[in-house]
């Protein structure tokens, strides 16, 4: 493949690998060599297939087809378990970790080391075990701290020595430094070259450019599912890799609508909370899709949650149609025409477990009430129906649990039910995520034809090329703060990147 | 591999029976099948005097299982109910006997009164964030002492009102159709049961209830005022308590405070055994009057056949064991 990689075998090889959902071909065809003592960066945007591969590599999904070898030998992983037998381990985005025991029994957690026949936990071995771990990895934590006491850094440490500590000679790290600051970066990066030296294989799934060109060797890309190209990391830029991930030149992809003058209809100014939302202004107008790009944790989500009050304020004022709202829970936002459609439609969008009528309804329902208190069924019935043609919603039938739906469909259903519901400041978070490419064009086309329609429109997305694709301006946020506005017509990847990447060194 | 089963999902088409219907099947099955054991090994059994007296004995825990029918598929779960139907049953004591004030008030005063208390464990799971196993806990203990308090500690007679007698026990639809002599207390059952039925089935309450055992948070960022439709669901729990207050000292021809501790895991595992699933958002009352009936069914037909009346109380466990388990199987074959 390249000069760099060592003459041995692979530790871990997979292909021709398939994995289909519901209404979402994962992956097609997905491929993956690791050897051992290097680092392979796992490029792909948002839905490419990344998290999906190594959800197979690790035993929690099993492919629809393909081959997974270890050490050259074939092998199924039915289980997390037997993936930690063959020596895989995973170092999850967000940590699985249990706050209120020390790390040392987090370490062990499951394969406790026993005394006086195996009745009880040989704690002292156990704490001597974790320090060892500590020690090779050297840093320097207290085996008996309560994990839920540590930063979050050292509670990612934690997270590396568990993994090391099942002799792991294949760890994946998913996206380890999205929430640790730089020096914390650094001596990560320390201890991923030390297991190299050790031999150990690892597969870093990142975003970000600087950190690949730190460590990695190679630089695997993966888009819609399938393998894309592997490059060697010291010889290729960041073009490069944008261009294998988006699929086609990055410029002059975005339509050309011409941004309406309508009036704003969502005014928002000095919007704080916390340390998460910092100072953020911004306004929507009628007829327009304002695009809010950023890196994961930026305060996209935070910012829009707050606006919809689902989570408190410490100050800001919020303006719709020009008058000052107070609005402190998800009632006042919908009584004030604004919706928020979160990134996790099964957990936040949809009652899953109801019909595709109720669910359309649920924020209106107390339009359809006889005598205040019964359902007019029939009438719901009739009104789901009309926005299930509207949308081009495909299902049986409006009494279909939503649970049944493919990831487009049952977004077409969030949407229906704030259109029911008359608002007309619609807040999508991520609207594309989990749905797969073809539909992700009919959401596009819907959402511009909502704006058509007069519907001011956020849309808050991780990719970028959605961002660039439907945008007339585009906010950008890092760390809470807005760190400028394009204008949609002339962004491109690189402008929000920087943008996005733009962090204040004074985190006062 | 595992997705022959997720693409069976997508299609959607199957599912003509939803899982609640079939696991009302499988209680009806399981009642008639010990219906007609105990018929054929229990002599006597089968008397029309025998099914009136199984009846009678279901009307308490059958009202008491569709008030906490609510609270479950709601999400929550209700120890409270026990102690609640003695407090309300004591309520309407004390504005009968002790008060002297006419029938209608004993029958509204306990109804209202079982409704305020139930909006209260409501209020401090919405408001205080207290976990509903915790407060209703609470709610449980309050209740018994406050009807220790009020009664002071005494059982209240309804002497001064001799119709209290009729709400339960007498047979009012037997001067209508005379072969039908089934008692006050099981209609009431019924109509309970109906009425229940419909709010659950046509409401916009039934509606919400369900949405907040689903899934809560969606619910709320729909806009769903969560917090009111909690302590509404409380308080119709509450006053489907006092229905059970009421049935009770009218069997008992008195408010006996002592009483109720007990009742609410019978109440619950009537609506387990009917199929009203723990996790919330599923559940029908009908299936937890079949619960309810199963466990009057085993408990009469034991005693008929002369075992030993603590048999039944094992039973029961088995009975709500295995009835999580056919519940388990069948979610797996959907």
């Amino acid at each position: 493949m390249n000069g760099e990689s060592p003459a041995q075998m692979p530790v871990v090889e997979l292909s021709g690998i398939d994995k289909s959902f519901p209404g979402v071909r994962a992956l097609q065809n997905a491929r993956l060599n690791l050897y051992p003592g290097e680092v392979v960066a796992l490029m792909g945007e948002n839905g490419a297939g990344k998290s999906t591969l190594m959800k197979i590599l690790t035993g929690v999904y099993q492919p629809d087809a393909g081959e997974i070898r270890v050490d050259n030998a074939a092998v199924t992983i039915p289980s997390p378990h037997v993936a930690q037998d063959l020596g895989i381990s995973i170092i999850h985005q967000e940590l699985f970790l249990m706050g209120h025991l020390t790390a040392a029994q987090n370490i062990f957690i499951g394969r406790e080391p026993r005394k006086g026949y195996g009745m009880f936990v040989d704690e002292a071995k156990m704490k001597a075990d974790a320090a060892a771990i500590f020690r090779r990895m050297k840093v320097d934590i207290d085996p008996g701290a309560e994990v839920g006491e540590l930063t979050v850094a050292r509670q990612q440490l934690v997270e590396i020595a568990k993994a090391l500590s099942y002799n792991a000679r294949v760890l994946i790290m998913d996206e380890p430094t999205s929430a640790l600051n730089e020096t914390e970066v650094e001596h990560l990066f320390d201890i991923i070259d030390d297991l190299k030296r050790q031999g150990v294989g690892i597969v870093y799934i990142t975003h970000k450019m600087n950190e690949v060109k730190r460590i990695a060797d190679r630089i695997m890309v993966m888009r819609d599912g399938q393998y894309i190209d592997t490059l060697p990391a010291r010889d290729t830029t960041i073009e490069t890799v944008i261009q294998l991930m988006v699929g086609r030149e990055l410029s002059g992809q975005h339509r050309a609508m011409e941004a309406t003058a309508g009036a704003d209809v969502l005014r928002v100014e000095n919007l704080n909370r916390g340390r998460v939302i910092r100072d953020v202004s911004f306004s929507v107008r009628k007829g327009e899709i304002l695009g809010f790009a950023g890196l994961m944790g930026a305060g996209r989500t935070e910012v829009a949650r707050a606006i919809f009050g689902a989570d408190p304020i410490d100050s800001g004022v919020i303006h719709v149609h020009g008058q000052r709202r107070q609005i402190t829970s998800p009632k006042d936002a919908v009584r004030n025409g604004i919706a928020y459609l979160s990134e996790d439609r099964k957990q936040f969008g949809l009652v899953t477990g109801m019909s595709v009528r109720d669910n359309i309804t649920m924020p209106s329902w107390k339009r359809f009430l006889t005598g205040r208190v019964f359902m007019r069924d029939g009438e719901l019935r009739d009104v789901a129906q009309g926005y299930v043609q509207k949308l081009k919603v495909k299902t049986p039938s409006v009494d279909q649990e939503t649970r049944l739906l493919s990831g487009g469909n049952q977004q077409k259903v969030v949407i229906a039910k704030w259109l029911l519901r008359d608002c007309d400041i619609l807040i999508f978070d991520e609207p594309t995520r989990g749905i797969d490419v073809g539909a992700k064009a009919e959401i596009y086309r819907l959402l511009e034809s909502l704006a058509e329609q007069g519907k001011a429109i956020i849309v808050i997305s991780s990719e970028l090329e959605e961002v660039l694709r439907l945008s007339q301006r585009i906010l950008v946020m890092c760390e809470g703060r807005i760190t400028g506005e394009i204008d949609g017509r002339t962004a491109t990847q690189e402008t929000i990147m920087t943008l996005a990447t733009q962090r204040q060194s004074d985190a006062a | 591999m595992t997705d022959t089963t997720l693409s069976k999902a997508d299609d959607g088409k199957k599912g003509i029976i939803s899982i609640g219907t079939l696991q009302k099947a499988v209680a009806f099955v399981v009642l008639i099948a010990l219906l007609a054991f105990f018929s054929v090994f229990a002599p006597n059994f089968a008397q029309w005097s025998n099914m009136v007296n199984i009846m009678q004995a279901t009307a308490v825990n059958g009202v008491l299982g569709v008030a906490v029918t609510f609270v479950i598929i709601s999400g929550g779960i209700d120890l409270s109910v026990g102690t609640m139907m003695t407090l309300t049953a004591v309520m309407s004591g004390i504005i009968l006997t002790n008060l002297g004030m006419p029938l209608p008030f004993g029958i509204i005063g306990a109804m209202l009164f079982g409704g305020l208390m139930g909006s209260v464990s409501g209020a401090s799971i919405a408001k205080l964030k207290i976990p509903p196993f915790i407060a209703t806990l609470g709610m449980m203990q309050i209740a018994r002492g406050l009807a220790l308090v009020f009664s002071g500690a005494k059982p209240i007679y309804f002497n001064d009102t001799p119709s209290y007698y009729y709400i339960s026990s007498e047979s009012s639809i037997s001067r209508i159709i005379p072969s039908l002599e089934v008692p006050n207390g099981v209609l009431i059952m019924f109509a309970v049961a109906i009425v229940s039925s419909i709010v659950l089935n046509r409401t916009i309450l039934g509606r919400y209830v369900f949405s907040l055992g689903s899934n809560e948070e969606a619910a709320r960022l729909s806009g769903v005022n969560v917090d009111f439709w909690k302590i509404v669901t409380y308080g119709v729990s509450g006053m489907i308590c006092g229905v059970a207050g009421l049935l009770i000292s009218s069997r008992l021809n008195s408010a006996q405070p002592a009483l109720g501790l007990g009742y609410e895991l019978d109440a619950i595992a009537a609506a387990v055994i009917g199929g009203t699933s723990l996790s919330g958002g599923r559940g029908t009352v009908l299936g937890t009057i079949i619960g309810a009936f199963i466990m009057s069914v085993l408990t009469n037909g034991l005693r008929v056949m002369g075992v030993q009346e603590e048999w039944k109380i094992v039973i029961t466990g088995v009975i709500i064991i295995a009835a999580v388990y056919v519940d388990i199987l069948l979610r797996k074959k959907m």
